[in-house]
């Protein structure tokens, strides 16, 4: 079933962590296995955050070689960095298998991020100025606690609580999904695509990498893809309605914007409240009412429909 | 109109077109026998005994007891504030009662109903009045997708506009519309009327098998099997009293509204009872 919910807050700043944790927490009986964030802070100038991670939560509970390996990728990732001339500004352990790096680097994105991903285990959750990706199993409560999101201030995020359907539970078929290598683009999604696989097929011969097998995935490379070719972010929406076929609502956000898109048989909910100064969107009312407990008008986007917000 | 009466008229509008002999389809529910009106374990309500629930803190189960418990005690008017869009609030109400929620509901609100009188100030979420048998549900403000599913009777009113598959399997009753209705709205309606004031989504009224669907704005595109009928002046006269009753009238006047009904090249009601079928197959 899969919930999803973004917001964002235009001309200023707000705690968007608390307050997309309590959206995704009232849509946790839509996805109990995992949550995630796409958070877009303020960017510090010449800085790229990293979010990165060097094994599943899964495999900290087996072996005893494990926090071994977890610092022997660690070091690996950080050696690499180095090599291609990435200065490591500040660094965080998020999680003793997460982190969250201040990178300053002004060279090829995708080299670096190909290297850094030919490390065992290791996966690029986002790169971004303002992108900060996380995603771990458990509820949004779980999630922000472990990750300290709960005071993160920004101007839009995205989020998801996922009931696995067609891929495992783990964080790699979690979402959103950074798309890759492009700075600050992230997706969640609601639905099934049935082209997946003809899709997937032409963006790899189009030298674009998959994480994971979940159909979700597949829209923020397709939009990336459409980006690099020159489209702006509304004109790749609606491409992807008329292109991609099967149930969905997904929405996306950039380093300025927030967009939803739904399939032509509007299949899948959303509801949407908007004010001058802020927009919040979700699969259910509930989850905007963790943010306005008050009376709202609210409505549902209708079908084939696209919409973008600027920060 | 005065010379018809009733049983003519609704064959005049349309509601026995169908081509039904099987003796199952052709019991009918007699209004005439009080006690089909009501359920033998129903409570009496006073509707002038009034009570009030705050849902702020309940979940949607201990709201709908609490209606339950109120109903017991005879209240025949019940307001509940803070409905907060919780979902499958105000369900499976079977006998008269007067319930206003102070604010929105949210998915699968006020469904498999069969008597009660509703009224939302709010807003509603999907599937709002499913499976709905009688009495009324009126919305101020928007409603989502499948809106009226499966409706069998009574009214459900939305004074603002609905998602998608607006009274799809509609088998009876009447869904009106206050706004604009998304895709699909009417998909295999069977019986019943649709009132759609704004303008329809893509594919109105596919595959219909029966039923009418009136819309007072534009229409994207017809489904398979829907086509424009003749509005006639029964069906004029009331559309005019249905919308005076909840306050809505069509923007360019009933007169101008369009008529959907089934092209029937694509319907295929069962006429025979199973020991029929035996002997024709």
């Amino acid at each position: 079933m899969c919930g999803i919910a973004g917001l964002i807050h235009r001309g200023k700043s707000s705690n968007v962590g608390r307050e997309l944790t309590d959206m995704l927490q009232s849509l946790k009986h839509r996805g109990p296995d995992s949550t995630g964030f796409a958070l877009y802070g303020n960017p510090k100038s010449g800085e790229h955050v990293l979010r990165f991670k060097v094994a599943e939560q899964e495999d900290m509970r087996h072996g005893f070689q494990i926090h071994d390996q977890v610092r022997e990728r660690r070091a690996e990732v950080d050696r690499r960095l180095d090599e291609l001339g990435a200065r490591r500004v500040s660094e965080e352990e998020a999680t003793e298998y997460a982190y969250r790096y201040w990178i300053s680097y002004d060279g090829d994105m995708k080299k670096l991020a190909d290297y850094v991903e030919d490390v065992e285990g290791a996966e690029i959750l986002s790169i971004g100025n303002a992108l900060e990706l996380v995603k771990d199993l458990g509820d949004a409560t779980v999630v922000s606690g472990q990750y300290g999101l709960g005071e993160f201030g920004g101007t839009h995020a995205i989020g998801h609580t996922r009931m696995a359907t067609e891929s495992d539970v783990d964080i790699r078929s979690a979402h959103p999904y950074w798309a890759y290598p492009f700075n600050d683009i992230s997706v969640v999604h609601n639905g099934q695509l049935t082209n997946y696989w003809g899709f997937r097929r032409e963006m790899e011969r189009r030298g674009h990498r998959f994480m994971s097998n979940c159909d979700s995935e597949l829209i923020a490379v397709y939009l990336a893809d459409r980006m690099e070719r020159g489209e702006d972010l509304e004109e790749a929406m609606h491409r992807s309605v008329d292109e991609l076929d099967g149930v969905f609502t997904y929405v996306v956000a950039t380093s300025d914007r927030l967009g939803m898109a739904k399939d032509v048989m509007a299949a899948k909910p959303m509801v949407l409240y908007e004010s001058d100064d802020f927009v919040a969107l979700a699969s259910e009312e509930v989850a905007i009412r963790s943010v306005f407990p008050h009376e709202i008008d609210t409505y549902d986007p209708y079908e084939g429909e696209v919409m973008v917000w600027q920060s | 109109m005065a010379e018809l009466d009733q049983a003519h008229e609704s064959y005049e509008l349309g509601m026995h077109t169908e081509q039904l002999s099987g003796r199952t389809q052709q019991v009918f529910f007699s209004a005439e026998e009080s006690d089909n009106l009501v359920y033998p374990w129903a409570p009496v309500v006073d509707f002038d005994k009034s009570g009030e629930i705050d849902a702020e803190s309940l979940n949607q189960q201990e709201v709908n007891a609490e209606i339950r418990r109120l109903m017991s005690e005879g209240v025949g008017t019940i307001t509940v504030r803070n409905p907060g869009a919780k979902h499958s609030l105000g369900v499976g109400i079977l006998s008269r009662l007067n319930l206003h929620f102070d604010g929105s509901l949210g998915y699968f609100g006020c469904g498999l109903l069969d008597g009660p009188n509703v009224t939302v100030s709010g807003r509603v979420g999907w599937s709002c009045g499913e499976n709905m048998m009688a009495g009324t549900v009126l919305i101020e403000k928007n409603g989502g997708s499948t809106f009226g599913a499966a409706i069998r009777g009574g009214d459900l009113v939305c004074k603002g506009d609905v998602g998608s598959r607006t009274g799809i399997d509609q088998k009876g009753g009447t869904i009106i519309v206050g706004g604009r209705a998304g895709a699909f709205s009417g998909f295999m309606m069977q019986r019943g009327r649709m009132v759609i004031l704004g303008d329809a989504g893509k594919n109105l009224g596919d595959s219909m098998y029966d039923g009418t669907i009136y819309v007072g704005g534009k229409i994207a595109d017809l489904g398979v099997d829907a086509v424009e009928g003749e509005m006639t002046d029964l069906d004029r006269d009331w559309l005019t009293r249905k919308l005076a009753l909840y306050g809505l009238e069509s923007p360019n006047g009933a007169e101008n509204m369009t008529k959907i009904v089934s092209g029937k090249q694509l319907w295929n009601y069962d006429n025979l009872e199973p020991t029929e079928k035996k002997l024709v197959l």
